[in-house]
């Protein structure tokens, strides 16, 4: 009886104890969050100074969404991610094989290490006005290569689409590269070196090694990599806004979702802003959804089809 | 043992669960950003308590704020101001506060006009006036031409009219010149802002270029190659046979025509934009231009990097089109060549664009300092002379302007000791200003934005019409149409 009180007691201070983060939850996220998806119902915005609703208008807002470009943009979203994720987890994954393979003794693995986490550190900001003065007309990526001869005539990277969107998806590249490498070394060290070992007395090759043994294994951290990499991709704002100064530039190819929101909270629209982040919401829950369930796909005999649904994902 | 772990999980827990709080609170869509202006409200009892004690000074009552905010978009403001205004005794080194010799003190706030920025921290500081402390309130800000018509609002009323502050502007401010009395008023004509600047725009070359390309740098001689647009084309064609670009790019020339429309963008009480023929007839004249090469090609717009370089020595741009206010804030910073290398003559249609006007906030708790600072600046012949000495500015005061043409004191040595003001006077004379709207800025920054891609050859023409109403519809939801002439 005593005992049973006791154990009362310690829950009582556990839910204390928990307790501010669910009051922070509840105000700083919940409260915004409700609220979020309760104008989205209304038309709800300013004009100059004079403030305009909240006057409830049903599913309005959405299908006007559906009506706009916001496909178009989705579509840009997707590519401007699609060109630096590809790169991304490619040179990420090649990169921290090498570095953890014993064999190869790689020196100076710390410096390394550093220098490719290093453009993260950098704000995204500061990076893309950075970008934005190196590719400019005059600016000097295109005064070396004007006198390198390689061209004759500038590039003008800022109006045209394929400009805008590789230097987007390089910088993105650039950015996260290191992060993802340093957390993918982390996963394979986990491995056991014993697995290794082992396929190596078997004859296997590296190749062998990489496909067979390393991808299998470091699955949960590779299924995290993509789902936050899919999340942040959908979120990109700061760097296409800042290097086409909002506008999305040219013909509005560059314009994410997150740029779209952003221009409709120019006019506090929070109606329209309201629905579209629904959208989004939407869309991140169906794609962390798909993802958890194919690489919680319980695999009666383990590596095998893992290793194939992983070769796949590796390549996408 | 069991039991320390736990309480280390927990406590490991709640820390890690405040910080989640905290960085969700950012990730909010539509969070209102309000909160952090209330944070200073606690100190405003202990704020005004030496108030009492402090009032030593002049011209102010001493039941005033101790504290004067004033919202502006940029360093103009404020070293004009510190260089009329006699009660400013110092300033920080950082420029964000100056104290009176009554002890008041004058808090900059200064947000870049780019991407709307100045105007939501002003719209927001606005919208919280009533409930703000005494000394966080709004006393006075900056509004340019392009905008003021949302802040002098009869309905709105955050811009309170300069009667109640204690100036008559028919009396006090008799000199002014009449447009910009009328374009600071509502649509009732009560005067609710000031400015101290006229802005006719000339057109202001590069001597060296014009030596070069027409054996003269008289501004008379250039001048009648630059009197009207056909003129100036065969002018352009001369420039560019040696290699010398006339303008930088076609944004330069929007102004001659944007600010010279017939009607406004948007009616009062309306929901339709109209287009003005004038709009598409830059957008055509532009291409013609574009196409024959008279614009510098790695221009793309203004305010950019490469515009502010093509302002330099090692530029081929002949020409720029500005006001007085853009031959102080944006040539003389950017140019890096000897001093007098620019002179200034007519432009090929005279246009008026910008100024900064002055406005009091509603509700401020500062009327006899903030009636003094707007007369200081705009309503002081004295003080508006200096101006006009000091930074080549095209005051707002009729007789000082007129004697200032035929005076050498006024005599620029940036322009190569050139006497300016018969050209802003003759180029004044002539202007109609063009209607203004609360609209005006988005228009003429979306509409230059959408045909900049159609001029670089990106998309089409029509292409370019749609960018431009979907873009104009995202900034102003309650547009409903657009028209196009």
């Amino acid at each position: 009886m005593q005992k049973k009180r006791k154990l009362v007691n310690y829950a009582k201070w556990g839910y204390i104890f928990i307790l501010p983060f669910f009051a922070s939850f509840l105000i700083f996220s919940l409260i915004p969050l409700v609220d979020t998806i309760r104008y989205s119902f209304y038309e709800y915005f300013r004009s100059g100074i004079k403030e305009i609703g909240p006057n409830f208008i049903g599913m309005a807002n959405y299908a006007s969404l559906i009506e706009s470009d916001m496909l178009k943009y989705a579509g840009n979203t997707l590519i401007l991610w699609l060109i630096g994720f590809i790169p991304q987890i490619v040179i990420a994954l090649t990169l921290a094989s090498w570095f953890v393979d014993v064999r190869m003794k790689i020196r100076c693995q710390q410096f390394f290490k550093v220098v490719i986490y290093l453009p993260n550190l950098i704000m995204a900001s500061a990076f893309a006005m950075l970008f934005f003065t190196l590719f400019s007309k005059s600016g000097p990526v295109n005064s070396i290569l004007m006198s390198l001869g390689v061209i004759s005539e500038v590039i003008d990277f800022m109006r045209t689409a394929l400009g805008v969107r590789s230097l987007v998806g390089t910088m993105n590249f650039l950015m996260w590269f290191g992060n993802t490498t340093i957390m993918l070394m982390a996963a394979i060290m986990g491995i056991s070196p014993d697995i290794f070992e082992a396929s190596e007395i078997d004859g296997c090759n590296s190749m062998q090694r990489f496909f067979r043994i390393t991808l299998p294994l470091i699955r949960p951290i590779l299924a995290y990599t993509l789902i936050t990499s899919i999340i942040g991709g959908l979120q990109m704002f700061d760097v296409p806004q800042i290097l086409t100064n909002g506008q999305g530039n040219p013909d509005r190819t560059s314009m994410t979702l997150i740029m779209f929101l952003n221009s409709h909270l120019r006019s506090k629209n929070y109606g329209m802003a309201g629905a579209l982040s629904v959208y989004l919401f939407i869309v991140s829950g169906i794609l962390c959804f798909i993802v958890y369930k194919i690489t919680n796909d319980n695999d009666p005999d383990g590596s095998k089809a893992a290793a194939k649904a992983k070769k796949k994902r590796g390549g996408r | 043992m069991k039991k320390k772990l736990l309480s280390v999980l927990l406590t490991t827990a709640v820390l890690a669960g405040t910080l989640a709080g905290c960085g969700n609170s950012n990730s909010g869509g539509s969070s209102d950003g309000g909160t952090s202006t209330d944070a200073p409200a606690a100190d405003a009892p202990t704020a005004d308590a030496p108030a009492a004690e402090g009032g030593d000074a002049a011209a102010a009552s001493s039941d005033e704020g101790k504290v004067i905010n004033i919202y502006s978009f940029n360093d103009e403001l404020r070293t004009r101001i510190t260089a009329v205004y006699p009660a400013i005794e110092n300033t920080s080194d950082d420029g964000t506060v100056s104290t009176l010799n009554d002890g008041t003190e004058i808090h900059w706030i200064i947000n870049p006009n780019q991407d709307g920025v100045y105007q939501d921290k002003l719209d927001e500081a606005l919208m919280n006036q009533a409930d703000a402390a005494a000394d966080d309130k709004v006393d006075l800000f900056a509004a340019e031409l392009d905008y003021i018509v949302k802040y002098t609002d009869a309905d709105v009323d955050v811009a309170m009219p300069l009667s109640d502050l204690g100036i008559n502007p028919d009396s006090d401010l008799a000199d002014q010149f009449a447009f910009t009395k009328t374009v600071a008023s509502d649509a009732n004509g009560v005067q609710r802002a000031s400015t101290w600047q006229a802005c006719p725009g000339v057109l202001v070359y590069r001597r060296d270029i014009a030596k070069d390309v027409f054996g003269t740098d008289d501004p008379a001689e250039i001048g009648k190659k630059t009197a009207d647009w056909a003129t100036m084309k065969t002018t352009a064609e001369e420039l560019k046979a040696k290699g010398y670009y006339a303008f930088s790019s076609y944004a330069d020339t929007f102004r001659t025509y944007g600010n010279n429309i017939a009607g406004p963008w948007v009616e009062a009480g309306s929901s339709t934009i109209k287009v003005d023929q004038k709009i598409l007839d830059w957008v055509t004249d532009s291409k013609d231009w574009m196409d024959a090469g008279y614009f510098d090609p790695t221009v793309t717009g203004q305010w950019t990097s490469d515009w502010f370089t093509a302002m330099s020595s090692s530029s081929k741009v002949f020409a720029y089109l500005f006001p007085a206010w853009g031959i102080d804030t944006q040539m003389v910073p950017n140019w890096d060549g000897a001093e007098g290398s620019w002179a200034v003559t007519n432009a090929p249609l005279p246009y008026n664009w910008g100024g900064t006007y002055l406005v009091a906030a509603t509700g401020t708790d500062n009327p006899g300092h903030v009636k003094d600072i707007i007369m200081a600046l705009t309503g002081n012949q004295d003080n508006l002379t200096k101006v006009a000495k000091e930074y080549t500015e095209f005051t707002n005061a009729q007789s000082v302007m007129e004697a200032a043409a035929s005076n050498d004191e006024f005599n620029s040595a940036f322009l190569g000791s050139q006497n300016p003001y018969g050209y802003f006077a003759d180029s004044l004379s002539s202007i109609k200003m063009a209607p203004l709207s609360s609209y005006d800025q988005g228009c003429v920054e979306l509409i230059q934005n959408a045909f900049g891609d159609y001029l670089q050859g990106q998309i089409d023409y029509d292409t370019a019409k749609s960018n431009f109403e979907t873009a104009i519809i995202e900034r102003y939801p309650e547009i409903t149409e657009i028209q196009w002439p």
